[in-house]
């Protein structure tokens, strides 16, 4: 009753979201809407691990392997295509394949913890090495030049399904990539909800204890960590829509640990806590660049040592904590409401 | 044949440089299970300790051995007590934690001393095997690395500090029970570990091109390393070091140096595929 | 923030302080709009902030020195400056900040061809004129884009025989394993050619590689005569120090494009960096009379803590400068009115001597340099006045083409 309820008001506020989002071109600037369209795909990203690592117990430092080559997935196939739509579902098919065969690789043969994390990192590390000595004509996909170090510049962006005449304005690329936001959240809300969902929290809880319920860790393990390459796939291709380029530093170490900071900031074991981090680092980042008395690394790094010592859960779960311990007549609610189900 | 020793002296000092890269953060890791992200800084620092007295007029073997490991020892335990005692037990906190500290300690640098590159000449000339040349600092590196591992083997093995820390590695719990503080013992392996990478900064600054953002040249391969090394701190450093830096100079000098590194990754993949808790949790269960 | 200052004070004085040149009043109608804005994208922290603070300096003295002298078409100049962070997402975020949100004039920056292809399309797509002010690759063709810096035609042509007049036919080849790099290592290997040399091998470095024993055991395998580098960027200097602490210095000597860019022969001991050749397009110690002043202007402003004033901000002073003469000659400060007025083959006097822009290309015809490292500073050898971007022009025609946007790989 009480998950009911919640999916209820997820849903609701869902719908809230997906009209602020085909609102917002209306009321806010362009320049805005470019940039909620890039933190928006980089929400994706966060979701991705969110759910791998907050639901599935899977640490993956390398979730830019999977965002990475979605987007160059994409570029390849966008450039060969003429076509986005093609490319947005090779931009998915690719990380997917590619998750499966290090999720085997990994998963089965029982690689956990703090060391499937470095092998993940050192995977991001090996796409980054390969992709950047890719430069030179003669490393090139069907028309696509792979460029190396320079990256891929002039993507095709998003065009109408269909129509690859019709290419569509900031305005809609920012429409269907906030929507690509509240969808992805919704299925992966729903995912959760579902029996699918509470076998990986089972497994996440305690792995022996599912196995012997019947539940085989290592399946349920490798399907999460191939869905969550599929979400980081689709992530790399709405990046590639906002910025129409993409250079090998998307590989990097950087990029994976910001993916990590977001997760950890907005609040792990929650879905809505990645995207908050996301947006909210994503937006610190740009506001420093604009200014010159210190140092950006030197203001982010005291940011996150401060979050750490201080908001060690994360924003989601604090704010939850706070508004529970204000509110004791919420408690009893859904003690009532406990009741009357068992009534 | 001459080729041959000089491939030979390449390897051994590339198994040497990781090893010391990496030393500082096995102590860590293996002593305390936690990974320490601004663990490139540290050896920054201690270039930077190193570059800095140099320029001051100090000895340069004086700022190597003794500045460098001093310096940067004091900021690890700064750092321990106001920020990792916290979050003992939290390895993914602490590892979000250190990296907020890495980029604090680039920042600082940065605004401190620009961001130019600066450095010291290496101190010890060349030799030459029949007509190629080397380096002496190449040999000299090795036998800091071995003189580091060695002293880390007596510290732990006879001295009534490493008892303890070895008691408190095995069962903090039973240690503290039997009077030892656990967290005197982990400032000061945080501090020791530290002083390590300092030293190891200072070794690196003559060969290396000396920046606040050199850190991140080294940490993924140091942290590769050491995971892969598994929680002995000197079987397991000394046998993926081993094994990593011979596949990875081998591999550079017969292809290029890209493929020396993705090789290395690979290698390391593999090898934590196969023995899932590094090389040391396989073969050398419960030892150093 | 003095230009704000300035500005504001402009404002509230209505003008009062400025000296009303006679042709200004004209134009006084204008000065209404506000200023003219500057856009600059360039790295102050991260890895490249080394490279990126000098360039950022020279574009503050121009733009400070136009507004002294009264401003373009009697308005102030604003510079709009965005710190990029070393990283590439920036780049295209602030990128899009200044062409819509800004409306700035002209953008000047980026650093490393990966940054430039990142934001030269929105800058194509949202029509704000675009200035890279980098040495490079070369093979740019873009109508909305300028290109100051020297290409590999320009200096490698200069440094190679030079370089094998000296040591010899047998050259080997170290580069940073990009584009930059690739691309530079091939046009070495023409040269040495053309000029009957002998290339015996060609090796190439990821940025982050810091050991090189493994290397310079090959380098002596192979017993060239010389050394070409194009290595780039902090951990590349170890090369040099490692070169020099294996006894190689003295017995191999070292020609480099890249060498000195940032500021290695001040970093590394004589004895390590004597004797090295480079060749660019400007070099801090150039002793001419607008040199000198370039130099004390911006150490001046700067003190002690300058860092070395290389090719880069010689070329983005000079890159200002170039778009200044066009929007004069233009008369406005409109996107095409002004790229005509550059394509008329507009000319500066800068601190490198005279740049002029070449209407086919878009690239700049500028003297070229070569120096030998002594005591941790250059000796300019050689100057050779009015070097054109003929690599680029083997492939590139805007005036045929006004609409291509490629950047091209020259077949060599």
């Amino acid at each position: 009753m009480q998950k009911l309820n919640e999916m209820r008001v997820a849903l609701i506020c869902a719908v809230i979201a997906a009209a602020g989002v085909i609102a917002a071109p209306y009321y806010i600037d362009l320049f805005q809407i470019m940039q909620l369209t890039v933190f928006a795909a980089m929400a994706v990203l966060a979701l991705s691990l969110g759910f791998i690592w907050g639901y599935g117990g899977i640490l993956s430092f390398g979730q830019t392997s999977f965002f990475g080559l979605g987007a160059y997935a994409y570029a390849v196939a966008a450039i060969n295509f003429g076509d986005s739509t093609g490319a947005i579902v090779m931009a998915i098919l690719i990380p997917v394949i590619f998750a499966a065969l290090l999720g085997y690789f990994m998963i089965y043969g029982g690689v956990s913890d703090v060391y499937l994390g470095v092998i993940t990192l050192t995977v991001s590390l090996i796409l980054f090495n390969l992709v950047n000595s890719t430069a030179g004509d003669f490393y090139k996909i069907g028309d696509a030049r792979l460029g190396g170090f320079n990256g891929m510049p002039a993507i095709p962006t998003f065009n109408m399904p269909g129509d690859p005449g019709y290419i569509l304005s900031p305005e809609q690329a920012w429409t269907v990539t906030g929507l690509a936001l509240i969808v992805v959240y919704i299925g992966l809300r729903v995912l959760i909800a579902s029996t699918f969902g509470r076998i990986i929290i089972a497994i996440r809880e305690n792995e022996t204890r599912a196995a012997l319920l019947g539940y085989d860790p290592r399946f349920y393990k490798l399907l999460t960590f191939m869905i969550g390459g599929a979400i980081a796939g689709f992530a790399g291709a709405l990046y590639v829509n906002w910025g129409a380029f993409v250079s090998p530093t998307i590989f990097a170490l950087g990029l994976s640990a910001q993916i990590i900071i977001w997760v950890i900031i907005g609040g792990r074991g929650t879905l809505i806590g990645p995207v908050i981090g996301c947006l909210l680092m994503q937006w610190m980042v740009t506001a420093i660049g604009g200014q010159q008395a210190l140092d950006a690394n030197f203001i982010l790094g005291a940011i996150l040592i401060v979050f750490v010592l201080l908001v060690p859960k994360g924003i989601a779960p604090t704010v939850v904590d706070l508004v529970k311990s204000r509110l004791p007549k919420a408690k009893s609610d859904t003690a009532n409401s406990n009741a009357k189900v068992k009534a | 044949m001459d080729i041959a020793i000089i491939v030979g002296l390449d390897v051994i000092s590339g198994i040497a440089s990781l090893v010391l890269i990496s030393a500082g953060l096995a102590v860590i890791f293996g002593m305390m299970k936690i990974i320490n992200l601004a663990h490139g800084e540290f050896l920054m620092l201690g270039a930077y300790a190193t570059v800095l007295s140099v320029s001051a007029g100090v000895n340069i073997w004086l700022a190597m051995l003794v500045i460098a490991p001093v310096f940067v020892g004091l900021v690890g335990v700064i750092v321990e007590r106001c920020l990792i005692q916290f979050l003992y037990g939290r390895l993914v906190d602490t590892m979000l934690a250190t990296w907020g500290l890495s980029l604090v300690i680039v920042g600082g640098t940065t605004m401190l001393f620009g961001n130019t590159i600066v450095g010291v000449a290496s101190p010890l000339g060349g030799f030459s095997v029949g007509e190629y040349q080397s380096s002496l600092y190449t040999p000299f590196l090795a036998v800091m690395a071995i003189l580091v591992m060695t002293g880390v083997w007596a510290v732990m093995r006879y001295t009534r500090a490493g008892l303890i820390a070895r008691a408190v590695m095995q069962n903090p719990d039973m240690a503290a029970t039997l009077g030892v503080n656990p967290a005197r013992v982990y400032m000061a392996t945080f501090g020791a570990g530290a002083a390590i990478s300092g030293l190891a900064g200072g070794l690196l600054a003559p060969v290396a091109g000396v920046v606040p953002t050199m850190g991140a040249a080294y940490i993924a391969k140091a942290f590769i390393t050491v995971v892969g090394g598994g929680t002995s701190i000197l079987w397991g450093l000394i046998t993926a070091s081993g094994l990593f830096g011979f596949i990875n100079q081998i591999a550079a000098f017969f292809t290029t140096p890209v493929f020396g590194e993705v090789i290395l990754f690979i290698a390391a993949v593999v090898l934590i595929r196969m023995l899932p808790t590094g090389i040391s949790g396989k073969f050398f269960k419960g030892r150093l | 923030m003095t230009l704000s200052r300035r500005n504001f004070l402009r404002n509230t004085a209505a003008g009062g302080m400025t000296l009303a040149a006679p042709s200004l009043i004209g134009t006084m109608a204008k000065a209404a709009d506000g200023p003219i804005k500057i856009g600059s994208l360039h790295d102050l922290a991260g890895p490249l902030a080394a490279t990126g603070e000098p360039m950022v300096y020279a574009i503050q003295l121009a733009v400070e020195e136009l507004n002294a002298a009264g401003g373009l078409l009697g308005r102030e100049l604003e510079l709009v400056n965005y710190d990029t962070q070393s990283n590439i997402q920036l780049y295209s975020q602030y990128a899009q900040q200044l062409a819509v949100r800004d409306k700035v004039d002209v953008i000047h920056g980026g650093i490393t061809s990966a940054s430039r292809e990142a934001i030269r399309p929105i800058f194509d797509r949202f029509r704000t004129l675009y200035f890279y002010n980098t040495l490079y690759e070369g093979g740019v063709c873009d109508r909305n884009t300028f290109n100051t810096g020297t290409t590999p035609a320009q200096t490698v042509e200069k440094l190679v025989p030079y370089a094998m007049n000296l040591w010899g036919k047998k050259a080997y080849i170290i580069a940073a394993d990009y584009n930059y790099g690739q691309i530079t290592a091939k046009w070495m290997k023409k040269y040495v050619q053309d000029n009957g040399g002998e290339v015996v091998e060609i090796d190439f470095f990821p940025l982050d590689v810091t050991n090189f024993g493994p290397s310079i055991s090959r380098i002596q395998a192979a017993k060239p005569d010389l050394l070409l580098s194009a290595m780039v960027g902090g951990n590349h200097t170890a090369f040099y120090r490692q070169w020099a602490a294996a006894g190689l210095k003295g017995e191999i000597p070292i020609a480099s494009t890249t060498f000195g860019l940032v500021n290695e022969p001040a970093t590394l001991e004589p004895e390590e960096s004597n004797g090295v050749i480079g060749s660019y397009g400007y070099f801090e110690e150039l002793q001419t009379p607008a040199s000198l002043a370039f130099v004390k202007a911006i150490k001046d402003r700067h003190g002690a803590q300058t860092p070395y004033i290389s090719e880069l901000a010689a070329a983005s002073y000079e890159g200002v400068y170039l778009w200044a003469e066009g929007v004069k000659l233009a008369g406005t400060t409109e996107r095409m009115a002004v790229i005509e007025a550059l394509e008329t083959g507009i000319s500066v006097d800068g601190p490198s001597g005279k740049v002029v822009i070449d209407p086919k290309t878009h690239h700049v015809t500028r003297n070229a340099f070569l120096a030998e490292v002594e005591n941790k500073s250059w000796k300019v050898l050689e100057t050779f006045e009015q070097q054109a971007p003929l690599d680029t022009a083997a492939v590139c025609d805007l005036e045929a083409n006004p609409n291509d946007t490629t950047q091209y790989e020259i077949n060599i």
